[in-house]
C-alpha cells in the first residue's frame, strides 16, 4: 500500500545564499492513512521548517525547498509532489486535504473577523457552501470539537475567547474540510497543563473519528507518549532517529536521543523530589521570609457614570513561610495570581491588605536587597544597549553603592560561578545564547548577596535540555550561598526537579501546601489531583482522559465581597489542603 | 452611546479655551483695524476721530470686556460681524466652507484611491523593483512641497496639451456639476499628491507587519487565495494608522489649503483666514479658528468611531 505522504531527502533553505543557510538537510520519512509521526527536536532543529514544507507555506517565510520530493497520495490513488506543486493547485489542497494548527492560538486568528465568519471560510473554499449552509456547517464543527453554546459563540471575535477555546476554534478550521493529513506545530506549547491535556485528549478523539493522519511537532519528548505511532527525532536539520513509538522512547540509539530522554527533566510523581533539605531538622532557624495574609485586588474600572462593578481579587489571604536553604515553588496556571504573588513580594504591586516580613524585618519598598529576582525571558530582561559590567553593576548602584574594584572582583567571579567566561564582561547581551543570559540574570540577582531569590518561571523560555543545566546551577548555588528560593512555575517537572515544597494556586488561593514528595505523589485537593494528572508523561502512554469544557472562575468580585474564611485539613507532618464544600 | 454624550460634552469647553488664546493672540499682533482699513492716511486721524472708530469697533474696552461681550454674543448664536465685508461672520464663513469641505474630500478620495492600492501592491511585492520604484514615488511626493506641484500641473497642461484649468467665478457643486468639477479636479489633485504620498508610505509599512503576522499565516493554512488573504484577512487590520493619518490630514485640510487656493483662485476657507488676519478683521479671525477648531473635533470623533467599526478589540468609553 502507498502511504499518504512521502517525504524523500527533503532539503530547505533561507536566505540569498541557498547553500549555505539550510535548515533541513535531507530528512526523509513516510506516513500511513490515520498513523500519527511526531518530530521531536528543540528550537532550531528544522522541524517546524519541515512541517511547513509539507503544505509549502515555507515559501511565504522566505524559505526555498532546494531538493527532494514530498509525495502526496490523492483520492483516486494519483500521487503530488508538493515540492513542485504550482501555488494555485496548493491553494486548493491545504485546508481540503492538509489542514493545519499552530503554536500560538491568541494570535493565529485573525482579531477583527468573528470565528464564525473564520470557519464558513473553509467550508465556501472547499466545498462551495453559502449562506445559512455555510453557517450551519460552522456551528456542526464547533460542535465536533466540544464547545459548548456552538450557535452563539459564532458572532464571537477572538479576543473573547480564552485560548484554549481559540485552539478548538483553530482545530475546527482546520478539520473543517475533513482532510486526510492534520499538522500540529506545538499546539498545546502556549497554554496550560490542564487546558493541554483537554486539547490532547481532543485531538485523540478526532483522530479516531475522522481517521486522519497528523504530524504531530513538539518539544516536549513527554507530551510525545500520549498520541504518537511513530517519533522521529531532529536535531540541527537533520533526522537522527525514527522509530515506532516503544522503540525510541524504550530503546534510544541515538546519543541525542537518550540525552532528550536523561537529561530534560520529565514528571515522575514526586519520586524526583530533591531531598537535601527537611524542615524539622533546623527549627531553631527564623524565616528567611514569612507571608501573613498577602491579599492583592485590582479594583475594575468603571465609567464616569457607572459605578465600579467590583474588584479582581488576584491574590487572596495567602500565608506562608520560606527558611533559608529551602526553595518554595509556587505552581498554578495563569491568571491562578502566582506572578502577582511574586511581584508583591518584590514591591512591584502594593497588597490591598496582609503583608510579609524578611529576617532583615518589615519590607516597605523594593528597595531591600535582600531579595532578588531572575525574570522569565532572558532576552527581553537585559537592555540591550548596556554592557555586562554595566548590567551587574546596575543593583549596586540602586542599592546606593559605589563601583570600584571590589565589585568589579566580586562580578568576575560571580561570573565564573554561573559558567561564564570572564571576559564577558566587555560584552553585550545580544552575543549571548538564552541559556548563557538566563545565567547573566541570576550573576546580576547575586551580586548585593540577597538571602531570597524570587525566580518568576526562570528556565520557561529556555530550550529543554538547557533547562536542566540551569536548574543544576540553581541548586548549587542556593547550597553555596543558603540562598531561600521562590519559585514561580507552571511546570511541574520543573517544579518536581528543584522544589522542597509546593504551594498550589488555584484561582488567587493556596489550596495545597506541603513538602514536594507528599504534594506530588499524594495530592490532595481536587484541583491538585487535576493539575498533576494533566501532566504529561512518558510513563503513562496512550492515557486517555475525559474531556472537559469548564473554564477558570472568574476572579471579579462585586465591592464589600469578603471571601469565606478558609478551612484546612492536614494530611502529614507537613502537607495540608483546602477543604473544599 | 454614553461614550458620545461624554465626548461631546467636551467640545465647549475645548472651544472656550481656544477662543481664548485667540481672542488674546490676535490683540497682541501690532497693528489694529483702523491702520488695517484706512492704511498710512490712519496717520491723519485726528485723536478724537480715532476714539470713534475705536468705540465704533468696540476695540476702545479692556481685553477682559470685549471677550465677555463677544462670548455673550456667541452664547446668542452671534460670532459678531465681519468688519471686511460688512455681515455676519457666521455668514460669511458657511459660504467659504462647502469649497472646503468638497475640496477636503476629494482630496482624500484621490489619496485614497491612489495611497492605499500603491501602498499594499509595494508591500506584497517587498524589496522588488516595483516595490522600490513606489517607495521612491512616495518620497518624492511627501517632500514636494503642494504650490509646485499645482504649479507643475497647470504648466504640464498649458505647454504639453494647450489646456487651461477651469478659471474664473467660482461655481457651487449644486448649481452646476460639470463646472465645478472641471474647476475642483486640479486642485484636489494637487492637494491629493502629498496625502496619498503618506497613505502610500503608511499602508505600506503596516501591511508588511499585518502580513507577516499569525492570522495571514493561518488563512493561508486555510487554501484562501493570495488576494483574499491580502485584501480580506490582511487590509483590515493594516487600516488603524492609515484612518490617524487620514484623520489629522483631513483635519488640516478642513481648515484651507491657503497656497493652492491661491494658485487655482478658489474662494475657500484658507484664504478667507488669511485676508481676516491681514484686515485685522478680529471677529472673522475668531469665527474662523473656532469653526475650525470645531471641525477638527467633529474629524476626531468620527476617526475613533471608525476605529471600533474596523477593530472589535477596540471599545470606547471603558477604563483601562
Amino acid at each position: 500500500m502507498t502511504p499518504l505522504l512521502s517525504v524523500s531527502n527533503l532539503r530547505v533553505s533561507f536566505g540569498r545564499n541557498p547553500l549555505e543557510n539550510e535548515v533541513v538537510r535531507g530528512v526523509s520519512f513516510d506516513l500511513a492513512a490515520g498513523e500519527t509521526l511526531a518530530i521531536v527536536g528543540e528550537s532550531g532543529s528544522g522541524k517546524s521548517v519541515t512541517a511547513l514544507s509539507i503544505n509549502r507555506l515555507v515559501d511565504f517565510g522566505g524559505g526555498k525547498i532546494i531538493s527532494g520530493t514530498i509525495n502526496l497520495a490523492r483520492t483516486g490513488n494519483s500521487i503530488l509532489d508538493l515540492a513542485q506543486a504550482s501555488e494555485p493547485v496548493l491553494e486548493k489542497i491545504r485546508g481540503s486535504e492538509i489542514g493545519m494548527i499552530f503554536q500560538e492560538p491568541m494570535t493565529s486568528l485573525n482579531p477583527v473577523l468573528t470565528i464564525g465568519t473564520q470557519i464558513e471560510e473553509s467550508f465556501r473554499l472547499h466545498r462551495g457552501l453559502t449562506g445559512k449552509q455555510a453557517t450551519a456547517a460552522a456551528k456542526d464543527a464547533l460542535d465536533r470539537v466540544r464547545i459548548p453554546d456552538a450557535a452563539r459563540r459564532l458572532k464571537y471575535t477572538p479576543n473573547q475567547l480564552s485560548g484554549g477555546m481559540l485552539q478548538r476554534v483553530m482545530i475546527a478550521t482546520a478539520l473543517a474540510c475533513n482532510p486526510r493529513l492534520l499538522i500540529a506545530d506545538e499546539p498545546t506549547t502556549a497554554l496550560d497543563v490542564t487546558v493541554q491535556a483537554q486539547i490532547m485528549a481532543l485531538l485523540a478523539e478526532l483522530k479516531r473519528e475522522t481517521g486522519m493522519a497528523m504530524i504531530f511537532i513538539t518539544h516536549d519528548i513527554g507530551l510525545v507518549a500520549g498520541i504518537a505511532d511513530k517519533v522521529m527525532v531532529m536535531q540541527a536539520g537533520e533526522a537522527v532517529e525514527q522509530g515506532a513509538l516503544g522503540d525510541v522512547l524504550d530503546r534510544p540509539q541515538h546519543p541525542y536521543t537518550r540525552h532528550l530522554l536523561s537529561a530534560v527533566p520529565h514528571f515522575e510523581s514526586g519520586r524526583a523530589a530533591r531531598s537535601d533539605y527537611a524542615r524539622g531538622q533546623s527549627e531553631m532557624t527564623s524565616p528567611a521570609l514569612r507571608v501573613d495574609g498577602l491579599t492583592v485586588r485590582f479594583k475594575v474600572a468603571g465609567g464616569v457614570f457607572r459605578r465600579s462593578p467590583g474588584s479582581v481579587h488576584a491574590v487572596e489571604n495567602i500565608d506562608f513561610d520560606l527558611m533559608p536553604r529551602e526553595t518554595l515553588a509556587i505552581v498554578g496556571e495563569s491568571g491562578s495570581g502566582k506572578s502577582t504573588t511574586a511581584r508583591a513580594i518584590l514591591g512591584l504591586v502594593h497588597p490591598t491588605s496582609g503583608g510579609f516580613s524578611t529576617h532583615t524585618g518589615r519590607i516597605a519598598e523594593a528597595t531591600d536587597p535582600s531579595v532578588q529576582m531572575v525574570f522569565q525571558n532572558p532576552y527581553a530582561s537585559l537592555n540591550p544597549r548596556l554592557r555586562i559590567d554595566s548590567i551587574l553593576a546596575e543593583p549596586v548602584i540602586a542599592a546606593g553603592g559605589r563601583v570600584n574594584g571590589e565589585t568589579r572582583a566580586k562580578m568576575a567571579a560571580l561570573l565564573k560561578r554561573v559558567g561564564l567566561p570572564e571576559n564577558c564582561l566587555e560584552r553585550y547581551p545580544h552575543q549571548f545564547s538564552g541559556g548563557q543570559r538566563q545565567r547573566l540574570c541570576i550573576a546580576r540577582a547575586l551580586v548585593l548577596n540577597p538571602s531570597i531569590v524570587v525566580l518568576d518561571e526562570a528556565v520557561s523560555a529556555l530550550d529543554v535540555s538547557v533547562q536542566a543545566k540551569v536548574l543544576e546551577l540553581l541548586v548549587d548555588l542556593q547550597r553555596e550561598y543558603g540562598l531561600a528560593y521562590l519559585f514561580v512555575s507552571h511546570d511541574m517537572a520543573v517544579v518536581e526537579r528543584i522544589a522542597h515544597r509546593i504551594a498550589v494556586l488555584y484561582a488567587g488561593e493556596i489550596v495545597e501546601i506541603g513538602d514536594a514528595a507528599s504534594v506530588l505523589s499524594n495530592p490532595q485537593h481536587s484541583y491538585t489531583k487535576r493539575l498533576i494528572s494533566a501532566v504529561p508523561s512518558i510513563d503513562r502512554r496512550n492515557q486517555h482522559f475525559e474531556l472537559d469544557t469548564r473554564q477558570v472562575p472568574s476572579l471579579v468580585r462585586p465591592p464589600g465581597f469578603e471571601p469565606p474564611v478558609a478551612q484546612w485539613r492536614s494530611f502529614g507532618p507537613d502537607h495540608r489542603a483546602r477543604a473544599e464544600v | 452611546m454614553s461614550y458620545l454624550t461624554r465626548r461631546l460634552s467636551t467640545f465647549p469647553l475645548v472651544m472656550l479655551g481656544v477662543s481664548i488664546l485667540v481672542f488674546v493672540a490676535i490683540r497682541m499682533v501690532p497693528g489694529d483695524a483702523i491702520t488695517a482699513m484706512l492704511g498710512t492716511e490712519a496717520g491723519l486721524l485726528t485723536p478724537a476721530q480715532r476714539e470713534a472708530l475705536a468705540n465704533y469697533f468696540g476695540i476702545d474696552q479692556p481685553i477682559a470686556v470685549q471677550y465677555w461681550h463677544w462670548l455673550l454674543g456667541v452664547f446668542r448664536g452671534d460670532l459678531g460681524i465681519s468688519v471686511t465685508y460688512g455681515k455676519p461672520v457666521l455668514g460669511v464663513i458657511l459660504e467659504r466652507f462647502p469649497l472646503t469641505l468638497q475640496l477636503a474630500l476629494m482630496s482624500m478620495c484621490v489619496a485614497l484611491l491612489v495611497g492605499l492600492p500603491a501602498g499594499v501592491f509595494a508591500a506584497t511585492r517587498n524589496e522588488k523593483m516595483s516595490d522600490l520604484a513606489v517607495r521612491i514615488f512616495a518620497m518624492i511626493g511627501q517632500s514636494t512641497p503642494n504650490f509646485v506641484v499645482g504649479l507643475l500641473i497647470i504648466y504640464a497642461l498649458s505647454a504639453g496639451f494647450g489646456i487651461l484649468p477651469t478659471m474664473g467665478e467660482f461655481t457651487p457643486l449644486l448649481v452646476d456639476p460639470l463646472r465645478n468639477l472641471g474647476q475642483m479636479i486640479l486642485p484636489a489633485v494637487t492637494l491629493g499628491f502629498a496625502f496619498a504620498a503618506s497613505v502610500t508610505r503608511i499602508s505600506r509599512s503596516a501591511m508588511l507587519d499585518v502580513l507577516s503576522d499569525d492570522y495571514v499565516r493561518t488563512a493561508r493554512s486555510k487554501g484562501v487565495p493570495k488576494r483574499s488573504v491580502i485584501w480580506r484577512h490582511a487590509l483590515p487590520n493594516a487600516l488603524i494608522p492609515v484612518v490617524t493619518l487620514s484623520g489629522v490630514e483631513f483635519g488640516y485640510l478642513l481648515g484651507g489649503a491657503v497656497l493652492v487656493e491661491q494658485i487655482y483662485a478658489l474662494p475657500g476657507l484658507g484664504r478667507l483666514v488669511l485676508d481676516a488676519i491681514l484686515q485685522r478683521d478680529y471677529a472673522l479671525v475668531q469665527g474662523c479658528v473656532l469653526f475650525i477648531a470645531f471641525n477638527f473635533m467633529v474629524v476626531n470623533l468620527i476617526v475613533d468611531l471608525v476605529y471600533v467599526a474596523l477593530d472589535p478589540r477596540i471599545r470606547l468609553g471603558e477604563g483601562g
